[in-house]
């Protein structure tokens, strides 16, 4: 029998304008002990359906049909008597943002204690004791003193890790995980998907894990469903599902992720064209069918189409899916011919390039002499995690802020100490930006052509009105959006369309270099290929340098010519992308792959897990800044002396105290399995 | 160029929460309050309506209402209706002139101190933590009593103790917007400062300070009144609600009309900013 | 938090110095001079010239603050008590002690003869209000954000606008129709004079409610809005699908939160009470403070306007420190 058993779920919203069926038709099983993961993207219902579950969607949702029969008992019908036993009981949830879901004004010890009360009515001792245990198991570092401290004295993984804790202090039979990793480091989010297996076998527990990346949840679930516009559209086994995708929404969703090995020259993204629709409008045949390649009409948009068993346990929502078998074959038009590599003038050149911030009476190197060079025409691209200064390189290059020391030469000047207002105005519109946020990037106040027009004229390309509105036409063009466009308002466009507006705008000058910090990190995954096809293909049309700022090494190998690897503020291994992603590694670099999700269960990974947390920018060792947790560390030499900077030849640079010869005998990471 | 596109764009973004207000019956009732006194403002000089200095000595024997004085008369024998609608008129010119003369240099001193930091911003902070330790009556009445009761000192006055309190929002607010990625889009094409706090920043404080702009008429409303009756409201002859109450408030126990109706009229106004402010938030709320 | 509050004093000390002199400042614009304030409206030109310049009048604007600063903290002795000058002024403390704040001109005393009795009648009224307020704005303000869009919610809205929207004078006039006029179950002045046939408690009946309703209801909003926004907080929905009973999720995890931005509103409520009473007390007729500090602006009594607003500012700004330092205590975050 089914832990859960949803039947036929359609969840409704009373809205201003009437109401709206997030979910209109939901079915799934789930058996005790199983995990499975369900993938959607923002706006498709995964949280909807998620609260729905536990019952919790505030004054305006309700469930409107089917039901959620849960061991053996409909939650759609519960009494508050029963929901209480039922939530945090039997039913835990882990949530996206464990920063927020903690209690700012309890103690960690206090809110972990409520729930062996609140369940079995503990005593304080007990709950006490139970809360202890729980933390240790979860991995916490000395429970007893993280019990009385409050949320915001843990790191952003440890919080998880409380929040993972009280999820399991009842012995739940089912836990829900929202996104539980969106938002942490990739090396943090590596070791909290390894600790939800580990807890998986230890206590038993059913998972139901959503999310809207492939990747964590191929490292973490059985069995993966695909949510499209409050449907279930495909349904399998993950081996089956990564292998042979049966439904043109999940082809979609693995075309536009970068496979571990692939890169722009030889299997370019492919994207989805067009966005979510919004809840509730969707077709009611196919929710996928406006954005389906090869929707037929009189096929797809005829009935409601039901699901289909494909095969054993492989089920799919597709008219069409005995047709889509074949793989779609690679448009060869969209890939990017390689540049030579040899001989390319170098645009940018960092010569230990250090901004420091006074804090009281210390100081925070948020950048530590970095030197690296950029080409013409080639993509640069720069990966750490949080903390590790990308970003300041990013504003000081771009003239955002100024560095304290170092030399930085863009196009013949050096511009290290130079903000935007003390270079010359064509220095300005040479060197321009995107953001990463498209929320922010654009002044809500303004509409989108705004701009664009007035970087036009700041930037002395266009002064006439008629030349002006002919340019920014042409730019819009450029980024694939329709003229029209330039008097709406930011809040009218998808993140999407707010990100090329983005790039149009920075376009817009002619730059000789551009700098993208990371300009897709939070737009949809069917929309991030489209942004990084286009930035790729303007990028390579106007020949201009682009320099890559991303936390994301599947992206990074993807569109990437050199990449340098950044760790705290210092350069921990820089070269071509092709020698960073084989031996021989920095240890850094190393840990960094194999903490990457990988989209592919076929795949195997060396698996190295990172101790401890990134230490505080203020208080770093004198020696390697990675020596506090690395894994190879060889010694006080590591603590005490920089590490020398090792040539593996043909521009590969790795900083480490490790000889050459031992960090060549490294294992690949990704491997595939025989 | 900069100046015209600026507030093309705040007229073309204000519409939407006007087309917006029917949906708050809320706002609407308040709005509708607002707009009867102001009707009747304009509309003061045209109505047949007694003189309101003019004194009735007839009507004095029974001040009460007849169908000469349809409210009555004050203790003076003046027509109740005739000086609460002209004593409207005044209440609606300075309150809402009070009020922007404040944001204007609220909004300065906000912007400077946000954008700039620093200095600049404690120097404004400071200074406008003086002001705002203040009980705001007991700096009304010490400064009215030693500058004079008028229309234009009390202007000075509600500038004086307001502004700061619309530098401190705008202030938060511009901190807040200086970390948004269009900021640094505009020093990317090498805006000037001005140009990115008047374009750039300014009118995206605007959601927050209408609701303020309202609430602060309304209390701003509530202060001439109060300062009417303290005596230091407009000099008589002028009709002037606040103070024809505390003309009227000895006789209260024989005559309760008098100081009744000026009452009412005031608090009418006064709820009709606070239900609008109060439909203004709930509608930008529901966004 | 030593330090912190140390810091703290230092600057309320500051903000109190540049106050009282921007009060001076004011002051200089109202017509009419202490000499002839002092004399009386009687006294002829040349007396009132004489006694200018004895007191030094003509002396620039800083030196005559110092001077009276240097009164105020005991180091200089004050003028107009100098038996030179025949004003027979005397004040039994002395014409040089800490804390002298001068001699009233309008009362023709000692300026700390005048003004504790008063200040005592005002703090009794005051407190009173602000025992109603608490409870009151708390228990409308938590229910309706409880129930954030509910038609509780909707009515205790409704009823705190209409309540924030009656200035006090206004609804001193309401109240005393009510009561006063049509009822005859109150008094309409409060002297706190118990020969005038109310008792002292029927006397601060209306003042206490006029005070505390305005108050209460723009308090009442605040608590609602906190209430309101904790309720949607993530946190909120951990601890209720965590299976916590309703009433814990109320007490322990949402009321704590909701509660720390309102304190600092509710303890700057007596800034405004300060503001309040000056009309309370005029309309009542009560011999308070408000009402002295109004009489005195009125009168151009400078001595006395100084001292009120030195009092007044010192309350507001003590208040100010209470409440950030109560922050500090109740939000974790702020400790560090």
């Amino acid at each position: 029998m089914s832990l859960l058993s949803i039947r036929n779920l359609r969840v409704e919203y009373t809205t201003a304008r009437g109401t709206v069926a997030a979910i209109p038709e939901f079915s799934l099983d789930i058996a005790q002990g199983e995990s499975f993961g369900l993938v959607g993207e923002s706006g498709c219902g995964k949280s909807t359906l998620i609260m729905a579950i536990m019952g919790y969607m505030g004054r305006n949702g309700r469930v409107a049909g089917g039901e959620i029969l849960f061991e053996g008992r409909d939650l759609a019908r519960a009494s508050a008597e029963e929901w209480r036993k039922i939530r945090g009981g039997r039913i835990a949830i882990v949530y996206q943002e464990p920063a927020t879901a903690l209690n700012p004004s309890m103690t960690i010890g206090q809110q972990l204690m409520e729930v062996p009360i609140a369940h079995g009515g503990a005593s304080t001792a007990e709950a006490r004791t139970r809360a202890e245990r729980v933390l240790a198991d979860v991995h916490l570092p000395d429970p007893d003193s993280v019990m009385r401290r409050y949320p915001h004295q843990l790191s952003g993984g440890q919080k998880q890790r409380v929040v993972i804790a009280m999820a399991l202090l009842a012995n739940p039979s089912l836990l829900l995980l929202d996104e539980p990793t969106t938002g942490l480091d990739v090396t943090v989010e590596a070791a909290v998907l390894d600790l939800l297996n580990e807890l998986r076998e230890k206590y038993g527990t059913a998972l139901f894990y959503i999310s809207h990346n492939l990747g964590v949840i191929a490292q973490v679930c059985d069995r993966i469903g695909v949510m499209y516009a409050g449907k279930l559209v495909e349904d399998a086994p993950a081996a089956a599902l990564f292998a042979t995708p049966r439904h043109p929404y999940t082809r979609g969703l693995l075309g536009s992720l970068p496979r571990p090995g692939a890169d722009k020259h030889t299997h370019p993204l492919v994207s989805i064209p067009g966005v979510v629709p919004s809840a509730g409008r969707a077709p009611e045949s196919c929710g996928f069918l406006t954005r389906c390649a090869l929707a037929q009409p009189g096929v797809c948009d005829a009935a409601p189409v039901p699901m289909e068993a494909v095969s054993g346990g492989h089920l799919v929502r597709c008219a069409r899916w005995a047709e889509v078998e074949a793989p779609a074959a690679t448009p060869a038009s969209a890939t990017v011919a390689p540049i030579a590599q040899e001989r390319a003038e170098i645009v940018m050149r960092a010569d230990e390039v250090s901004r420091m911030f006074p804090v009281g009476k210390r100081r925070l190197l948020a950048n530590d002499r970095l030197s690296f060079v950029a080409k013409r025409g080639h993509v640069l691209a720069i990966v750490g995690e949080s903390g590790s200064g990308k970003s300041t390189f990013a504003k000081v290059l771009a003239g955002l802020d100024a560095a304290t020391s170092g030399r930085l030469d863009v196009l013949g000047d050096d511009v290290a100490g130079k903000p935007v207002r003390k270079r010359t105005a064509a220095k300005v519109a040479a060197v321009q930006m995107v953001f990463q946020n498209p929320d922010g990037t654009l002044n809500p106040s303004h509409p989108v052509g705004w701009p664009l027009a007035r970087a036009l004229r700041k930037f002395g390309i266009a002064r006439e009105r008629k030349d002006v509105d002919a340019r920014v036409a042409a730019l819009l063009d450029m980024v694939r959006l329709p003229a029209s466009l330039r008097h709406a308002l930011p809040r009218q466009l998808s993140g999407g369309q707010k990100q090329r507006i983005a790039i149009a705008r920075a376009f817009a000058g002619n730059p000789e270099l551009l700098v993208a910090d990371e300009p897709v990190s939070a737009l949809d995954v069917s929309v991030q290929a489209a942004v990084i096809n286009l930035l790729l293909r303007i990028q390579a049309e106007h020949g201009t340098t682009l320099v890559f700022i991303s936390h994301d090494l599947g992206l990074v190998r993807y569109l990437a010519d050199e990449v340098v690897v950044m760790y705290l503020g210092q350069v921990m291994e820089s070269g071509p992308v092709a020698a960073l992603f084989d031996p021989p590694y920095h240890p850094y670099t190393e840990a960094l792959l194999s903490a990457v999700p990988v989209p592919d269960p076929s795949l195997r990974t060396t698996r190295i897990r990172l101790e401890g947390e990134i230490p505080s920018p203020l208080n770093v060792p004198p020696g390697c800044r990675f020596a506090t947790r690395c894994p190879r560390k060889l010694g006080a030499v590591c603590d005490d002396t920089p590490p020398p900077a090792r040539d593996a030849g043909n521009d590969h640079v790795i900083h480490c105290h490790i000889p050459l010869e031992r960090l060549r005998q490294s294992e690949p990471v990704f491997r595939h399995a025989s | 160029m900069s100046a015209p596109t600026a507030t093309e764009s705040a007229g073309r973004a204000t519409p939407s929460l006007w087309r917006r207000l029917p949906s708050s019956p809320v706002a609407m009732v308040g709005l509708g309050i607002v707009l009867f006194w102001i009707v009747l403002a304009l509309a003061a000089p045209l109505l047949p309506l007694a003189a309101p200095n003019a004194q009735d000595y007839m009507a004095m024997g029974h001040p009460g209402s007849s169908a000469r004085h349809w409210l009555g008369v004050d203790p003076l024998g003046r027509d109740l209706l005739s000086r609460i609608i002209w004593g409207g008129r005044t209440v609606l010119a300075v309150a809402p002139l009070a009020v922007i003369v404040a944001y204007t240099v609220g909004c300065a001193m906000g912007l400077l101190a946000g954008y700039y930091r620093g200095w600049v911003d404690a120097a404004i902070s400071r200074a406008a933590d003086v002001i705002l330790s203040f009980p705001v009556v007991v700096l009304y009445v010490i400064l009215i009593a030693n500058i004079g009761p008028s229309a234009l000192n009390i202007v000075v006055a509600v500038v004086l103790a307001s502004a700061p309190g619309i530098a401190r929002i705008v202030r938060g607010l511009v901190l807040s917007l200086m970390h948004q990625e269009f900021v640094a889009a505009a020093y990317l094409r090498r805006e000037s400062d001005v140009f990115v706090m008047l374009v750039e920043l300014l009118p995206n404080c605007r959601g927050p300070l209408i609701t303020d702009f309202c609430l602060r008429l309304g209390y701003t409303t509530i202060t001439i009144g109060t300062l009417g009756f303290l005596g230091l409201g407009l000099p008589p002859p002028n009709p002037d609600w606040g103070g024809m109450v505390k003309q009227a408030t000895s006789m209260i126990t024989v005559f309760p009309h008098m100081s009744l109706y000026p009452t009412l009229a005031l608090v009418s106004l006064i709820l009709g900013f606070n239900l609008l402010a109060d439909g203004i938030t709930e509608l930008s709320q529901a966004d | 938090m030593i330090r912190y509050i140390l810091r703290r004093a230092v600057e309320m000390l500051l903000t109190l110095l540049v106050a009282s002199f921007l009060v001076f400042v004011v002051t200089e614009f109202s017509p009419g001079n202490v000499a002839r304030k002092t004399l009386g409206a009687f006294a002829l030109q040349s007396q009132v010239d004489l006694l200018y310049e004895k007191l030094h009048l003509n002396d620039p604007l800083m030196v005559r603050y110092v001077r009276w600063l240097g009164v105020l903290t005991g180091t200089v002795a004050d003028p107009l008590q100098d038996p030179a000058l025949k004003l027979d002024f005397k004040d039994p403390r002395g014409d040089r002690y800490f804390g002298n704040f001068g001699y009233s001109t309008m009362y023709k005393a000692p300026v700390n003869d005048v003004l504790w009795d008063r200040l005592g009648n005002t703090a009794l009224l005051a407190g009173l209000a602000f025992a109603v307020i608490v409870p009151l704005s708390l228990v409308l303000g938590v229910l309706a954000g409880m129930n954030a869009g509910s038609v509780l919610d909707r009515a205790l809205s409704t009823v705190s606008i209409v309540m924030t929207s009656i200035p006090e004078f206004a609804l001193g006039v309401l109240l005393v129709a009510i009561f006063v006029v049509w009822l005859h179950i109150l008094p309409g002045t409060s002297p706190l004079d118990s020969h005038s046939g109310w008792s002292i408690a029927q006397q601060l009946v209306l003042p206490v409610a006029v005070l505390a309703i305005y108050d209460a209801g723009y308090v009442a909003r605040m608590v609602r809005t906190s209430m309101a926004e904790v309720m949607a907080k993530p946190y909120v929905r951990t601890a209720v699908l965590k299976g916590l009973p309703r009433h814990r999720v109320i007490l322990r995890h949402a009321l704590r939160n909701a509660l720390i931005a309102p304190f600092t509103v509710i303890l700057l409520q007596i800034n405004w009470l300060i503001g309040g009473v000056v009309v309370t007390e005029l309309v009542f007729a009560y011999p308070g403070f408000g009402r002295m500090l109004l009489d005195a602006s009125l009168f151009g009594d400078v001595s006395l306007i100084e001292a009120a607003t030195l009092i007044a500012l010192f309350v507001a700004t003590s208040t100010q420190l209470l409440s950030d330092v109560g922050y500090r205590v109740l939000d974790p975050q702020a400790r560090r």
